[in-house]
Order: structure tokens, then sequence, then C-alpha cells
């Protein structure tokens, strides 16, 4: 152990150690929780009171605390005394054990006392009718996990039969057991190979310690089993272990049950098949099987090929994601992808049309074309290999080469299907079409396709037919609000791709047009009666106005349309998303509109100032938090890219703003005022240049350097300084937090070296009165109620001397330490548990002294 | 009285048990079909198809110099006899006269036979002065109350628009089936054209309307004892109903236009519609494609956009029905389109009363309007929006209208078809104006063929049809979730629209597949009667001995007389046997009543074998062997030459005459068996 991790565990130790007065309360804690007449306990006092457990064992091994706290085990002994213990109490007291038990001097201890067999073991209640409660399994799971961290407890479980036990309720009806159960094999398995094994194991001489071996053979017996569920459960068992264990051990375990793994994708008694995904997966990911790889990828192969396409999915994306896939693995993965797209396009097209996405010779499309034929799994198998298919095209760095204009087609086959604007030309397209029409999870699905495909590309000679499917659902009255706002979000990213690609005259011509029935379209949509297609719609506008405002034939299609006054009308919509999305829309149109260098000479509807006004009544008078949220943020948007003006007109802005949302009631709307200051400050110190280096300045030095600092002037000008010190004492912390930052961010730029306090409480001799009595007021934090800024406690807060002063002296550090300790630290103690627990008590004490 | 069911068989010669549908009307939402049901003929709405008015021009409230300055037709040999009665506009000839309507057909069956009529909503009588005023019908016309005070609201329009604009000549030349030969189309096309008949007046609307007999929802109505018709609500529109038509072991559904949307009217009642033996099914959506929550997305926001850039909306429609919701919702959308200073105008000589009814027809309200009620609070928002002056109602352009006239505003106004009413004055008033536009919501009329006189149009046209009735998903749905037995459809519903012939999915799919109709066609109904439900007269009840054959089950042997009046099947006693004759006299007619002998007692139960057996063996055969057949089993008498074959519904012994053996085996057998 180095010396930094005793140090560490040591403090650990202090930190989590009994203090005296918890150790005064415990026994009658325990006490109260072993008496039967008690009502049922809260369920969350005993999983804090667990917790705890968890963290004053962890770091100490020693038996102390059970010695030192003998109400420990007579709490135990007394549960086990109780004729009908309730059922969350034992389960409590079997987890408590465990927890004990966890280091090996404690589970001595507690083995002396004959509480762990009479815990665990075969007369426990393992065979009493409480067994029947899932908690009580439940807790004895969980008590055998945590104490499971040392040979005693290997052994205490394997030899007393305990393992036969977590075989059986690896299939328990309550699947939080079953899956505990499964887990704890696991941990077995790894924990007896890994503690106990000397050497390293060979493929050939496996020779598996006890415990280990105990839990193979019952593996390797479910796995030959006829029965399927035992089956699935040591599949379960071995896909958790591959998954969790990267030791070469697995390999030689792999290696025995390989075969039988195997033979399960063409059996045709048991249907396991569709466990066998994910095993494959963890398996083909693991770096353990270097030296069999090759038999692993010709597993997966068969894998792709005898699942079904709805199992093989999961497989085959996995799979590609993996650098070392081979390439025809890859191939072969991608045909199971793939192919249902494949599939849709050839039963769309005229024979010999397209080429379609696959060599037919690759695989048989019968299974596909039959699943696409039935309407449940028609839908079920497009979204899921919709769904993977979005996955692989948002990797940043795509594996394979996708048919990228294949696929495209085949989407935009889709989308027409499903709106019946498609007539196929085959029996089958017939039936998709049938099964397709009107189905919005497909919609929803190949529209999120659609919009990750626009990052590829090759597929640059379909965009006119794709616009014309795009602008169909975006006319289209029939478009559900959903499918609405996913065909705009594949719409923004394809415009983007177009305006890339306009260069040629012709080009330009169909991205003019295009342009044109979008906003034509948008501006219908604008006018919609439901909200939240007016709401997609202002999102739509902003996304675009983001990636294309440099665009000049977007920027001229957008301001000869009559989009921009409409969004302005949105300002006033009764809807509050609504009006915020408009709030947006605007602040975003003004990068074109008003603050773009050639801005438009279009008369005084996009004059800068309307716009600044409208925007600064909506945040003063909205009674809505959500549109003076956006406004704010639309301003510190502003500030950030310089569109507010030289300094003088920006320091008017922001004073203006800061003093309408410093009394605002949304705390996110004086937070985003609180970001607002900061970028103000960045933007400051950037034009006016970071202050000279002071240090512990003097005040002769003061007042000269002050003079020089113009920035101190700016922020005092536009009351930053009374803004930022009244919300350190916001109701809300992180208010209280982001303020203190901000101060902190001043201080560091004003005094950029600075010596250490020796006494954090004392005051400045050179405070005066009026810092003196801000220091004493910020040091009751959020208590100070009220907190003046109308100079009537004598704090001039415009005055630069003054908050310079105030920066210097006031404990910035320390009132950020009290501000990010969490409210509740008080309340969450174990002292206060304790006392919780034993105040229930109480009441019934009380109870009983009234009844004679 | 105690009751009793009989099988009675089909007799396929009895005209009286068939069952037919006489398809009067091709139109599959504007249905005319008669019934015949157990001997009663039920006519199943009165739909008037007035898409046969497209052909004619409009007729203007203001004299139009466009309209009468119209060239009229030349035929290509350059005849110009038709030039009074047709005019070309834009590369389309109309005929210049009163517009004309497509009856049912007439010549089926002979109407005066029609018992009742059943009206399912205020949209599908429209033709009913015709039926009930010109072919001697003497029945009754069931309806609920809002369909009949609006269905006289929508006649009355109709009525007034036509008469108001008198036209002196009457164009008749064209409809010579040689002349129309040489038309362009559509005219050439037009069906049935002899059958074009003018509008009805008043009077006959009146008269019409006094044989209609008001019912409510769930109400039982007899029909000469035979069949029991029952309105139950549809959900379309107020007042609107679907019909049961059921003896009492036969089920007959009429699915009228239907809607499972939750607008206005009371919801749709799916469940009484179980267990038909036959669903006839009409009315379901004309634009399958559109869905009406979009389509009113549509109709706002073109509404929008056009007031907003300073141009009129103009609205055809009909005086009631998706009006309400199209104002309901625009009450929910002109403060967020920023549209609270724009005037609506609701111009129709019945607007008024439309608006008023429909405040008043609580109780045929969805669920959330009729709650508005006891609140007191009016269930539609367009009250408010009359209160606070958004919208004005006038019975016409005429008087207070064109006083309170603002622009930009919006119009909505009938008649659908642009051919009459206010809204071809808006027509020629607005079109030339690119600012403007034209909605139709109404989804009857195609609106490239409502605009065709008005070419060249520069107004913009706007198609949002909004069709709440039954599409086919949610007929698949209700179709999977009542079972009828069979399926009887228009024949446009069981193929893919013209249009959209990839479109498989827009057809009615159901097992067995639907049975189709067409105009002027007979449908014989594949149901069979099975049962028939007779009483039996207490005093013939009395006098049955049942025997209980298993437990629960008791039999009795009934001799009776049946008598049948009215179509109830009443048993009564048989007459008191005639007195042995005293003298040789003949027997008087009356005297001759069916004889009643006495009947040999039937048998029941069967015969365990084992023990029958052994019986034999007791009455001394010894030989007796037993064979199994796939029936049952034969008995072998191997001395005596005999065999007794017995089967679950017959025994047979077989020897060679010799009787006494036949009787005493006989007797034998009948120890086994229960008699009464």
């Amino acid at each position: 152990m180095s010396r930094q991790q005793a140090w560490f565990i040591a403090r650990a130790r202090h930190r989590f150690a009994m203090t005296r007065e918890c150790s005064l309360l415990l026994p009658h804690v325990c006490a109260a929780l072993a008496d039967p007449r008690q009502p049922g306990s809260d369920d969350t006092c005993l999983e804090k009171l667990l917790d705890w457990f968890r963290e004053l064992t962890k770091f100490d091994p020693t038996v102390e605390l059970v010695q030192n706290n003998p109400c420990l085990t007579e709490f135990i002994t007394s549960v086990l005394a109780l004729p009908e213990p309730s059922p969350s109490i034992l389960s409590f007291t079997l987890r408590l054990a465990g927890i004990l038990a966890a280091s090996e001097n404690r589970f001595q201890h507690l083995q002396q006392e004959k509480l762990l067999v009479r815990l665990f073991g075969r007369d426990g209640p393992l065979n009493s009718a409480l067994w029947e409660d899932a908690s009580v399994r439940s807790g004895w799971v969980e008590g055998v996990h945590s104490m499971m961290h040392h040979q005693p407890a290997l052994h205490f479980l394997c030899d007393g039969g305990g393992i036969d036990v977590i075989f059986t309720l690896q299939g328990d009806p309550s699947l939080f057991v079953a899956s505990a159960a499964s887990q704890l094999l696991v941990h077995m398995l790894t924990f007896s190979v890994e503690s106990e094994m000397t050497e390293p194991l060979s493929t050939k001489d496996c020779d598996w310690p006890a415990c280990a071996q105990m839990i193979i053979k019952h593996i390797e017996d479910s796995l030959q089993s006829s029965s399927s569920s035992h089956i699935e459960q040591s599949l379960k068992l071995l896909t958790s272990l591959f998954g969790s264990c990267r030791a070469t051990w697995t390999e030689v375990l792999w290696l025995g049950i390989a075969k039988q793994i195997e033979s399960f994708l063409t059996e045709e008694t048991v249907q396991v098949q569709h466990m066998l995904a994910n095993l494959l997966l963890r398996i083909a990911w693991s770096p353990v099987f270097c030296d069999t790889k090759g038999s692993i990828w010709a597993l997966v192969t068969s894998a792709l090929e005898h699942l079904t396409p709805v199992q093989a999915g999961p497989l085959a994306v996995g799979i590609l994601r993996i650098p070392e896939c081979p390439q025809d693995v890859r191939i072969q993965a991608l045909t199971v992808l793939l192919q249902p797209m494949d599939c849709i396009l050839r039963a769309a097209s005229q024979p010999l049309e397209y080429a379609g996405l696959l060599d037919e010779s690759v695989s048989d499309p019968a299974t596909v074309e039959s699943l696409l034929s039935s309407k449940s799994s028609c839908v079920n198998l497009l979204c899921q290999t919709l769904a993977h298919l979005e996955k692989l095209l948002s990797l940043i760095r795509l594996p394979v080469d996708l048919p990228y204009m294949s696929l495209l087609r085949s989407l935009m086959t889709i989308l027409q299907f499903c709106n019946g604007f498609l007539s196929p030309a085959s029996p089958l397209g017939s039936t998709i079409s049938r099964i397709l029409i009107n189905c919005f999870r497909v919609q929803r699905s190949a529209l999120d396709v659609l919009a990750a495909l626009s990052k590829q590309k090759g597929c640059d000679t379909l965009l006119g037919s794709l616009f014309d499917v795009l602008l169909a659902y975006l006319e289209s009255p029939n478009t559900n609000p959903t499918v609405l706002k996913k065909t705009f979000q594949a719409t923004s990213k394809w415009l983007v791709r177009l305006q890339e690609l306009s260069c040629s005259n012709t080009q330009w011509q169909q991205t003019k047009k295009i342009l044109e029935d979008v906003f034509l379209v948008l501006q219908k949509r604008l006018y919609s009666p439901c909200w939240e297609v007016r709401d997609s719609s202002l999102e739509f506008l902003t996304a675009l106005i983001n990636c294309l405002k440099d665009q000049d034939e977007f920027r001229q299609s957008l301001l000869s349309s009559e989009v921009p006054r409409l969004t302005e009308n949105l300002l006033e919509d009764p809807e509050s998303y609504v009006r915020a999305s408009a709030v947006t829309a605007v602040g975003h149109l003004a990068f074109i509109t008003c603050f773009a260098p050639e801005s438009p000479a279009i008369g005084n509807q996009y004059n800068k100032e309307n716009i600044v006004a409208k925007l600064q009544e909506i945040l003063s008078t909205d009674p809505e938090g959500f549109p003076r949220r956006a406004v704010i943020s639309i301003f510190t948007k502003w500030l950030r890219q310089g569109c507010t003006g030289q300094l003088e007109d920006t320091e008017r802005f922001v004073s203006r703003v800061i003093q309408t949302v410093e009394h605002d009631l949304d705390w996110e709307v004086r937070l985003g005022g609180l970001e607002l200051v900061e970028v103000f400050c960045s933007q400051t110190f950037r034009q006016l240049g970071h202050p000279k280096c002071t240090y512990a300045p003097l005040s002769s030095v003061v007042t000269s350097y002050i003079n020089q600092n113009e920035s101190l002037h700016v922020f005092c000008r536009a009351k930053v300084f009374s803004f930022l010190f009244q919300s350190l004492c916001d109701y809300d912390k992180p208010i209280g937090q982001r303020a203190c930052d901000v101060l902190l961010g001043l201080r560091y730029t004003f005094y950029p070296v600075r010596t250490l306090k020796d006494s954090q409480g004392a005051e400045d001799s050179r405070a005066g009165p009026s810092i003196a009595w801000l220091q004493r007021t910020l040091r009751q934090g959020s208590m100070a109620q009220n907190f003046p800024t109308d100079g009537d406690n004598g704090v001039d807060f415009q005055d630069p001397e003054s908050m310079l002063l105030a920066l210097d002296i006031i404990d910035l550090e320390d009132l950020h330490d009290g501000l990010n300790k969490s409210s509740d630290h008080v309340e969450k103690s174990p002292q206060s548990l304790l006392q919780d627990i034993l105040a229930t008590v109480g009441t019934i004490e009380e109870n009983e002294a009234d009844c004679y | 009285a105690k009751s009793s069911i009989l099988a009675i068989p089909e007799e396929p010669s009895n005209s009286l048990s068939k069952k037919e549908v006489y398809c009067l009307s091709g139109h599959p939402t504007l249905p005319c079909n008669v019934l015949k049901f157990k001997s009663t003929t039920i006519m199943l709405d009165c739909g008037l198809d007035m898409t046969s008015t497209l052909n004619f021009l409009p007729l203007p409230l203001v004299q139009s110099p466009r309209l009468s300055k119209l060239p009229g037709w030349v035929l290509k040999d350059g005849s110009t006899f038709l030039d009074k009665e047709l005019k070309e506009c834009s590369g389309h000839v109309f005929v210049d006269s009163v517009p004309e309507f497509c009856l049912p057909e007439t010549e089926l069956l002979d109407l005066s036979t029609v018992d009742v009529i059943l009206i399912s909503n205020y949209h599908c009588m429209m033709a009913l002065p015709y039926i009930t005023e010109y072919t001697g019908f003497t029945g009754t016309v069931y309806a609920t109350e809002p369909t009949v005070q609006i269905g006289r609201l929508l006649m009355e329009e109709l009525v007034n628009s036509i008469e108001r604009v008198p036209k002196a000549q009457s164009a008749s030349m064209w409809k010579n089936k040689e002349v129309q030969r040489l038309l362009p189309t559509p005219l050439k096309d037009a069906v049935e054209v002899s059958m074009w008949r003018k509008c009805y007046t008043m009077p006959e609307v009146n008269a019409a309307l006094s044989k209609i007999q008001l019912v409510g929802y769930s109400q039982k109505i007899e029909l000469f004892g035979a069949v029991q018709v029952t309105p139950l609500s549809s959900g379309y529109a107020l007042g609107s109903s679907n019909w049961i038509i059921q003896s009492h072991y036969e089920k007959v559904s009429y699915v009228s236009g239907s809607s499972l949307l939750t607008t206005h009217p009371q919801p749709m009642d799916q469940a009484s519609l179980k267990n038909s033996d036959v669903l006839i099914l009409t009315g379901l959506t004309q634009i399958p494609t559109a869905n009406p929550d979009g389509m009113v997305g549509e109709f706002c926001s073109n509404l929008a956009m056009t007031v907003r850039n300073g141009g009129n909306v103009l609205v055809p429609c009909y005086p009631s029905g998706v009006i309400y919701d199209l104002l309901e919702c625009l009450y929910q959308y002109i403060d967020s389109a920023g549209l609270s200073n724009v005037p609506f105008y609701f111009i129709s000589p019945v607007a008024n009363s439309s608006l008023e009814f429909s405040q008043i027809f609580a109780e045929w309200l969805c669920h959330n309007k009729q709650t508005k009620v006891y609140l007191p609070e009016p269930p539609f928002p367009h009250a408010e929006l009359i209160q606070t002056n958004k919208l004005k109602h006038y019975p016409s352009i005429h008087g207070d209208f064109s006083n309170d006239f603002k622009q930009p505003c919006v119009v909505f106004t009938g008649h659908p078809s642009l051919r009459f009413g206010d809204v071809v004055h808006f027509m020629e008033l607005w079109g030339k104006s690119s600012l403007n536009t034209v909605i139709f919501t109404e989804p009857d009329f195609s609106y490239l063929d409502a605009l065709a006189p008005y070419q060249p149009l520069a107004m913009k046209c706007v198609y949002c049809p909004i069709d709440t009735r039954l599409n086919f998903i949610q007929v698949s749905k209700l179709l999977k979730e009542v079972q009828p037995l069979h399926v009887v459809c228009p024949e446009q519903y069981t193929q893919p629209p013209p249009t959209q012939s990839h479109r498989t999915d827009l057809m009615v799919d159901c097992q067995p597949p639907p049975m189709s109709y067409r105009r002027a066609e007979v449908l014989t109904l594949p149901y069979k009667r099975r049962y028939e439900k007779i009483e039996i007269m207490p005093d013939l009840a009395d006098s049955l001995v049942p025997l209980e054959i298993k437990p629960g089950i008791s039999l009795a042997t009934v001799s009776a007389v049946l008598h049948t009046k009215d179509n109830k099947h009443v048993l009564q006693l048989p007459p008191k046997p005639p007195q042995p004759p005293a003298s040789k006299k003949r027997k008087r007619v009356s005297d001759d009543v069916p004889e009643c002998k006495p009947l040999k007692p039937l048998l029941s139960g069967s015969i365990p074998v084992d023990q029958f057996v052994q019986t034999l063996e007791k009455h001394g055969f010894s030989d007796v062997k037993v064979e199994d057949t796939a029936k049952g089993h034969i008995v072998l008498l191997q001395e005596a030459e005999t065999l007794i074959q017995i089967e679950e519904d017959s025994t047979h012994i077989i020897c060679d005459n010799d009787e006494p053996l036949r009787v005493k085996l006989r007797d034998l057998v009948l120890k086994f068996l229960q008699k009464f």
C-alpha cells in the first residue's frame, strides 16, 4: 500500500468512525428495531442505516465495531429469537449481518456466536415460512454477497449447502432475487478462482477450486439439460461473467462449453436463441480470446445466419463496432442490418429498376420477406433495423462503408409507404404499404436515420426527390406532431447539406426553390392551431438560422418570406412555450436582420432598438418563466457574439437587464442574469485589458490603481456588484454559488496574488463599518433576508474603492465552501438518522405510557 | 301465458320471408335503400344527390354581368339550337336553368308500398318531400327531434336559396338522349337525367315533415307486430342515429353516417350493434385519407394567413353540423392567431335558428357539453362569440349585413355547391383578388367542379374537407367489435378509390367479404330464418304434462291449432272433438276443423346393450352375440336368425316373418325406453 493510499484510508476511517454520540444512541435503536411491537419500520431509514454500516466497515476490517457495540450481535440474536419477525426486519438483519461479516475478523466473531449459521444456514429463515417473502430471500442473497470477500465465507457457504440455495434462487419468481442470485454466482466464481488458484489454468488441466468447480458443473449441467429455463439461467450467468470479467481463465471456461453453446443455434427443441446474441457479443468484445478469436468469429457468423433477423440485429450492430472484426464477418453483419431495407427497396421498385442494397447471393431474403408481410413483425423489424442503422450512422468513425445512396432510397420508400404516396409494383410491396400507412413509429425511426444520413456523402443526386418527400410530410395536414418535429429536424440537416453543394447555378436554382417551398410551408405551420406545431416550427427556424445564417441564398429566401414577420407575431402567443421559442427565434433572426454587417434595408421593422425593446418588455412583464428565461439567454448569446454595440451601449444594456432580472421570481432567470454578468465581465476585461497586477494594495496605491482601472468603474456603473453581492444571499443556492464563482473570478483578476489570511472570522482593519456590515451579512448566508441595496446600510455598491476592498476583505472562499455544502448536511448525519428512528420509537413509548 | 319456441323451416317460395335490399341511390353517403324484412317494407334514409347541380350555372343574387355575358354553347358542326340552354365558361359547359337534383330511383319498386321511412341524420332526408308527396306514400317517417328540426332548416335554406332567384327559362332540350350524346363531358355522362327534378316547395316540405313521428335514442318502435325498430346514437351529428331492425330471432343493423371522434354530438352506441345477422354499412367518410384534426389545423392556418395579409375568407358550408365545431375551434384560436378584431359573419336564412337550436338540444350532445348546461352555460362557445360581437349572423346579404360589413372578414355561408345561396355573391365579389381565399370544408362536392363556372379565378382556393364519419380503420375495428354475420355495403366500399388504386387499405375488409350493391340493384340477404316465436294460450299450457327426460329438460307433446294474425303466432286448444253424429247429415263447413287423432306415444332414452343382452338371456335367448358398428350395435340372435340393430336414433328388429317374436322383442326393447 502506498503512503498516499494509507493516508487516504486513515482519513476515511477517521471520517466514518463511530462517534461517541452514535454509539450511545445505537443500543436504543437496535432495541427499538428488534421490538416486535413496533409498527413496520420505514424502509428508507433502514436503507440509510445499512449505508452507514457499509461506510463504517469499508475501511475498518477489525472486530472493534462489533466488540465495542455488543448491541449489534444482541440485535441479531433477538431478531432470531422472535417467533415471527417482520419480513422487512429479518431482511434488514440478514443484510446487516452480511455487511458485518465482510471482514474475516468480524466473520469469525459472528461465527463464534453461531449467528451466521442461524441466519444463513439450513435451519435459518431458509426453511421458515418467511422464506416465501421475496424481501427475505433478497436480504439473504444480499447478505451472502456482502460477506463474500474472504475464503472462510466461501467455505462456509459451499460447505453448508448454501450454494444449492443460490442455484435454486436463479429461477426465483421475483426477478430481483433471480438477478441478484445470478450476480452472486458470478461474484463467487470470480472470487473463488482468483483467490484460491495459485497457478494459471491450462486448457488441458482444468483443476478448478472447489467452489468454482461446483458453479461450473452447475453451468455445464444446466446447459446440457432439456429445460429452456435452466439453460437461460446459465446463459444469463455466462453473459454477465464474460461482460464483467476479462481474466484469462474465462477462456478455459468458454472452451469447455463452446460446443454446447454452438449447438443451441441449430437446436429446435430448446428455444434459447434469443439469449445468444448478447453472450456472443460479450465474448467477441473480450480481449482474452485472442488465441481463439477465429473460432469465435466462426460462431458469430453462424449466429448471424441462424438467428432470426430480430435476434441477430443487436449482435450485428455490436459486431460492426468492434475494430478488429474481420471483413467477411462485417459483411455478414451488414447484410443482416441492410436486408430489411433491401427488401423494402425491391418490393417497391419495378424489376431491375434499382440494384437494391445487397448482392442477392449473400443471403436468402425469404425470412425477411415473411417478417415484413405480417403486420406485427413488419413494424417491429423495421423499427429495430432503423434504430440499429441510426446507431451505426451516429458513430464518429464508421467502421464500414454503407451503400448510402441505396439506403437513402430505401428510407424514402419507407416514408412514402407510410404516407400512402407510393404505389408499389409487387404483391409484397402492396402488403408492406398497407401495413405501413400512417404508422408513426416507423415514420419517426426512418426520419431519425434520415437525419443521421445527412452527414454522409454520396447521396447528392437524390436530393431533389428527398426534398419532395420531406416537403410532402411538412405540408400534409395529416402529419402527426411528433413526426412533424422529426421531419423538421431531418429537413434542417439536409438543408445544410444542400447549401454545401449549391455552388453551380443550376444547383443554386434548385436550392432557391426548395428554400422557398420550405418557408412557405413553415409560414403555414406557424399559424397552426396546435401549439406543439408552432413550437416545433420555431425551433426548426432557429436551427436553420444557427446553421445557415452565413449563406446568402438562405438569408435572401428567409427575408423575402413572411416567416420573420410571423415569428415576431408569435412573441405574443398565448402559449408560454411558443413565446419562449419565438423569443429564441427572434433573437437568432436578429443575427441576420440587425447584427449582420450588411444588414438589409427592409425598413424599420427590423430595427435593432425595436427588437431589444420588445424582448426587454417580455423580460419585465411576461407572467411565465419560460419566455423570460429565453430572453435572458438570447441577451447573453448576443453579448457573447459582441452584438450589443460599443462598450458604453453594452454597459447601459447590461445595467438595464440586471435591474430587470434581479427581482425576478424565477431563479433560472436570475441565474441567466449572472451568466450575462459573467460574460460582460470577461468581455470588458478583453476590451479594456486586464488590470495591472497589484499586491496588497495600500491606500495611496489603491486610489491611483482604481483611477486607472476602467473596468472597475464600468462594473460599478452597470450595478454589477450590487447584483452579485445580493445574489450571494439568494434563497436558491445555485444563484449564490454562481454569484460567488463570478465574484471569485473578479477577485482573481483584481488580486492575482494573495496572501493567506490567518484568521477567517476576524474583521479586517481596513473595512469601514459598511463593508464590515456586508461581511457580517454575507456570513449569515441566505438567512439575510431583505438584503438592502439602496444604501441604507451604508454600502455603496457603485463606489469602486469600496467594491475593490470588499473583494479583498470578504472571505469568498469560505462562502464558496459554505454554499457548496449540501443543504441537508446536518440532517444527513448518522446521528440524525439514529435520532429519527428513535423519535418514531418515542411516540410509541409515549403512547404506552398512556395505557394503564 | 307460457311461451314456447317452435322451429319453422324456411320456405324459399314465400315472398314474405324473403329479405331484400333495394338500392335506390348510387351515392354511398346520401343513401336511400329499401329493406324488405318480415313482410314490412322499410325505407332506410332518403338522401338527395345534389352533385347534379354542379352542371348548372350559379344563381346570382345580384345581376352578374359576367355570368349573363357567357357565350352560348355551339356544337362542333356549328348548330346553335342549344345556345340558350347551355353556356360555356372557361372550357366547361353549364346548363343555364334552375338547378335540378338527381332523385332516388322510383322505378325499382312501388314506393307506395313503403311502410315506414327511417331517417338517420338531417343530411340523409333531403329527398323526403319527393318520396312522401309524389309516390303515394302513406306510411310513417321516424326520426329524432334534432334531425327533423335541423333537416327542416336545411330544406328551408335550400328552397329559399332557389326560390329567391327565379329563373325565367327552364332547360329541357339537352336532356333528350339523342342530344345528350352530343354534349361534352360531364354532361354527356350524366346519369338518369330524366330523373332530375327541380327543387320542392315549402308547402311540400311542411307536408313531408308532418308525416314524421319523433323518436328518442333506444326507443323501441313496433311495426305491425312483426318488427321492432330502434334508433341508436351514431355520434355524427345532433340527433343522428343508426337503426336496429329486429324480430325476435333476426337482427339487421343499419349503420349510416357515424363517427367515433369526440365532437359535439352524443358518442356512438356501438354495443347495441352486436349480434347482428346483417349489418348494412353506409355513410363512411368521403375523404378517407384526410384526418379531420389535421384538416381543422389546415383550415385555421389558411384562414389566419389570408386575414393577416388583408384578404377575406369565404367558407361555403351547410348551416349546421361541422360549422359548430369550426366555430368552437376558432373561438380558441382567434386570440392566439391575433384575429380578435376580425369579424366573422354567418349568413343563411336559417343562421339564427341553427345557432339557437344547437344550444337547446342538450340531451343530444356529448357529455362535456351536457354538463355545461347544468352550470348553466351555453354548451357551444359560439354564444360567447355572438355576445362579444365577434360572430355576427344575418339571414342574407341584404339588409343589416350590408351596413355592418367590414373587411377583411371571414364569411360562412351556403351552399357548398357554389350554385345557389349567398355564397355565389361572395364568389363574384372576391374572386378577382388573390388576397382572398375560399376554403372548402364540406366534402360533398368536388371543389374543382364547384369552382368551374367561376374561372378564371384569382382568389386562392384551399381544400380542407372535414368529414368526421367513420374511416376504414375505424370500420375494421367496429366490425371486429360487433361481429355481424354478414356485411352489406355500397360497391364503392369494396374497392380502393378510383384515383388511388394502390390504397387497398381504403376499403371494407371483413370476413366473410362484404356483399355490395349499386344503384337500381336488388340484393337478397343471405341469412336464413330459423326460429319463430309462438305463444301458447294458458288453457293449452295447463293441459300439458311435461316429462323430465334429463335433469332440467322436460318434454311434452302438444296438439293444438296454430293461429297466425298480424305476424303473431298463437297455439290454441283444439276444438272439442265433434259429438258422434246423431244422423248422417252432411257436416257443415264451419265444423270442418282438423281432426285430432290420438297420437302414438313418443319414446326417449337409450338402450344399455349389456343389460339388454342380459334381459334377452333371461327371456330364453341363449346365443346372443353383439357386434359394434359405427353408429351403435347389432344384437344377433343366431338361432332365431334375427337381428336387432340399435342405433342412436333408431332401433330395427329384423326377423323373418315371425311377428310374435318381433312383438316380444319390441316389448323387451320398450322396457328400456321412456314414453310420453
